[in-house]
């Protein structure tokens, strides 16, 4: 009897885990096509229906199915469907959670996929961001810069220089600006607000601007982290606003980015570092009468660079249609649908071409702020960098909140962020 | 009966304490309520209000112009109305044989399942996909039913069981003695008393299975398909930025069939608990 049950047991085992059936041609011959998309704004949303709407009224052998993912949950999604082989065959993501997926095999190289036209369109900086050792494995097409976001009224009437694309603040001068902007705005108010809920990012993107690049390639391939002069600039000046200064607040420190906007509204704070798809928020709850500008983020010794982790098209590796997958991406990817996404997502598009279009440059939303900063967009310092993850959770996030907030000093975040950090680092570095 | 009685203001401090805690309780609910009939304006507000300045259904309208909410509420509730039918009809004869037969057997039996509450989802929902897969069960609510019977039997076993050592087994003896048979005592003696438990548990299962986020996301595949905790992420963005109005107004009414089913099952709950507690 037992000898039975145990035959059953392992027969049904066998059945449950056996293989599935190959890639089988489509009965009908319609070719069908699952396109996960990430966008969640109305407008965002209404952009890539249409286009999927359009793809399907002219391809009726090759049909795009539109599901609706959550940013917030993409990455798990995606790992278990990915070990499930039952992956979208389109999947949008950002650049930054692209290297698990690609070094795992899940993502299809698309450089024989690809046709010239859009690989020419997109500048190599951007096709960095999802470049992981020889493939790409994902197409960048919208990114946004961090910017600030200011009190026309406060700002205009304080009399401070404005800063233009051409001519930016220096992190120096932002200090000195926001120490005279904070005098005259009176007691309980601050001349910017930081939300550094995720405080890597933003030290480490506009860190760029100041020459900083904490992660270094040796000549053998290994990263190591270095925390220079430069590194520190930026670092130092928030922990100056906040600390010395008192210009930023310490209550948004641990804040998101939509948590800043009732004390913007209020005239609390001047100024609000966010990213440039914030606009839309902006737009749409800013009270009656409140006018807003959009400011380039302070320049240093790097310029206006600033590193970005793009969104991202990807094809699966297991999907047996990559070729009519990336026919899809060359034509919702077409630079006057391009376009419409970043519209949509108040986002710049990576694409040259849609991001020389006039309604891209208008002043109105300070669509032209962005658009002028975005030549000097780079790939964010350390999104390629086996590690990174577990360095930012566990060494880099708890590390610069208390230093931002004034527990520790310069040199203990910096003993932190190097010598702790290099040790999370060489653990994935081994041979 | 002296022993019970207490002092005025020690009785004045428990209503606090109570009020206090309902009112901790109520509060993300109210909360919730409040946001949804905001407009923008009054979202992005300093000093934010209980009561909207302003009410506006304009995020009830949004929500439901931009996500199919009642095709998801309809798949919701065909998911957790038949994985809490399944679970108690499953569950209800085991934790009668566990609670009545004790042993070794039914102790470790009942301790493991307890114990297998504790696994985290993501341990379990690779294989559990796979097996689904090869059952042709992805995308199907049938397969999703299937996962939240298996998730939520454990702690419906281990409620029911405690449900059944409740009813004295002196009665199903009386019962005996008086000529029933077994089936004629359990039906007659045993399945009222357990009414109220069994109640109870459906309800945990039904709030369970309507809640759950992640099988459903991972399972799912078609818009078609997708529950309302699915569709209610769809109003959130990167970094945390969310939609928040239509956010709220689509999470108020993914809330209201829980708290229907509560209200409407309260009753019963409570005065089956205690029917028969107080000896005349």
């Amino acid at each position: 009897m037992r000898r039975r049950i145990l035959t059953l047991t392992a027969a049904l085992a066998l059945l449950l885990t056996g293989c599935t059936a190959g890639n089988e041609a489509p009965e009908d011959g319609v070719v069908r096509l699952r396109f996960q998309s990430l966008a969640w704004q109305k407008e965002s949303v209404d952009a890539n229906r249409q286009l999927v709407k359009e793809w399907n009224a002219t391809h009726p052998d090759v049909q795009i199915d539109y599901v609706q993912g959550s940013w917030d949950s993409v990455h798990d999604q995606l790992l278990t469907s990915f070990e499930g082989g039952e992956a979208p065959d389109i999947i949008h993501d950002a650049s930054d959670d692209l290297a698990d997926f690609a070094y795992g095999g899940d993502l299809a190289d698309l450089r024989p996929l690809l046709p010239e036209r859009l690989r020419a369109d997109i500048p190599a900086r951007s096709w960095e961001t999802t470049t992981f050792g020889e493939g790409i494995y994902g197409v960048p097409f919208l990114q946004e810069p961090r910017v600030f976001i200011a009190n026309r009224k406060i700002l205009e009437s304080s009399g401070v220089r404005l800063p233009t694309p051409e001519k930016p603040w220096t992190w120096t001068e932002f200090r000195q600006i926001t120490q005279d902007l904070t005098r005259t705005m009176g007691p309980g108010r601050y001349a910017v607000a930081w939300p550094l809920k995720e405080p890597v990012s933003v030290s480490l993107n506009l860190g760029l601007s100041a020459g900083g690049q904490l992660f270094h390639r040796e000549a053998d391939g290994r990263v190591t982290v270095r925390f220079t002069e430069a590194d520190a600039v930026v670092p130092g000046t928030i922990h100056d606003q906040v600390v010395t200064d008192r210009t930023a607040p310490r209550t948004t420190l641990g804040s998101g980015g939509s948590d800043t906007l009732p004390g913007f509204f209020a005239g609390k704070y001047a100024m609000v570092p966010l990213g440039f798809a914030y606009r839309q928020q902006i737009a749409q709850q800013a009270p009656k009468g409140f006018e807003w500008m959009v400011l380039p983020a302070p320049a240093g010794d790097g310029g206006l660079t600033q590193g970005v982790s793009p969104q991202t098209l990807s094809i699966a590796e297991d999907s047996p249609y990559k070729k009519e997958a990336a026919a899809f991406l060359d034509f919702f990817l077409r630079p006057e649908n391009m376009v419409r996404l970043a519209r949509g997502d108040w986002m710049l598009p990576t694409g040259t071409t849609a991001l020389a279009d006039p309604s891209l440059h208008t002043a109105r939303d300070g669509w032209a702020t962005g658009a002028a900063v975005a030549e000097r967009l780079r790939p964010a310092p350390a999104q390629s960098v086996r590690g990174y993850p577990e360095w930012k959770d566990k060494v880099a996030t708890p590390a610069f909140q208390e230093y931002y907030s004034g527990a520790i000093d310069a040199a203990e975040l910096r003993s932190r962020l190097v010598t702790d950090g290099n040790r999370v680092l060489a653990r994935y570095q081994r041979k | 009966m002296s022993a019970l009685r207490t002092s005025r203001p020690a009785r004045f401090g428990q209503y606090v304490a109570l009020l206090a805690y309902l009112v901790f309780l109520a509060f993300p609910f109210l909360w919730l309520i409040s946001t949804a009939f905001k407009p923008a304006p009054e979202l992005a507000s300093l000093h934010p209000t209980w009561i909207p300045k302003d009410p506006t259904l304009a995020n009830f309208r949004q929500a439901f112009d931009e996500q199919p909410l009642l095709r998801a509420a309809a798949n919701s509730l065909v998911a957790a109305v038949a994985a809490a039918v399944i679970a108690v009809a499953v569950a209800t004869p085991l934790a009668y044989v566990t609670a009545r037969h004790r042993g070794r057997l039914a102790s470790a039996a009942t301790g493991w399942v307890v114990i297998s509450q504790a696994f985290p989802f993501v341990l379990v929902i690779i294989p559990l996909f796979l097996i689904l897969k090869n059952l042709h069960l992805i995308n199907s609510v049938l397969g999703l039913v299937l996962v939240y019977v298996v998730w939520s039997l454990p702690f419906a076993l281990w409620m029911l069981t405690g449900y059944v050592r409740a009813v004295p087994a002196e009665l199903e003896e009386a019962a005996a003695v008086d000529g029933a048979g077994r089936l004629r005592t359990l039906v007659s003696v045993t399945a009222p008393l357990l009414l109220p438990g069994i109640i109870a548990t459906a309800l945990f299962a039904f709030v369970t299975a309507w809640n759950e986020f992640f099988f459903a996301l991972v399972l799912l595949k078609t818009p078609e398909k997708q529950t309302l905790p699915v569709v209610l992420t769809h109003f959130l963005g990167a970094e945390g930025v969310a939609d928040l109005g239509p956010l709220a107004a689509a999470a108020f009414l993914a809330t209201l069939p829980s708290l229907v089913v509560f209200g409407f099952l309260q009753r019963r709950i409570t005065g089956g608990m205690l029917a028969g507690a107080v000896k005349s």
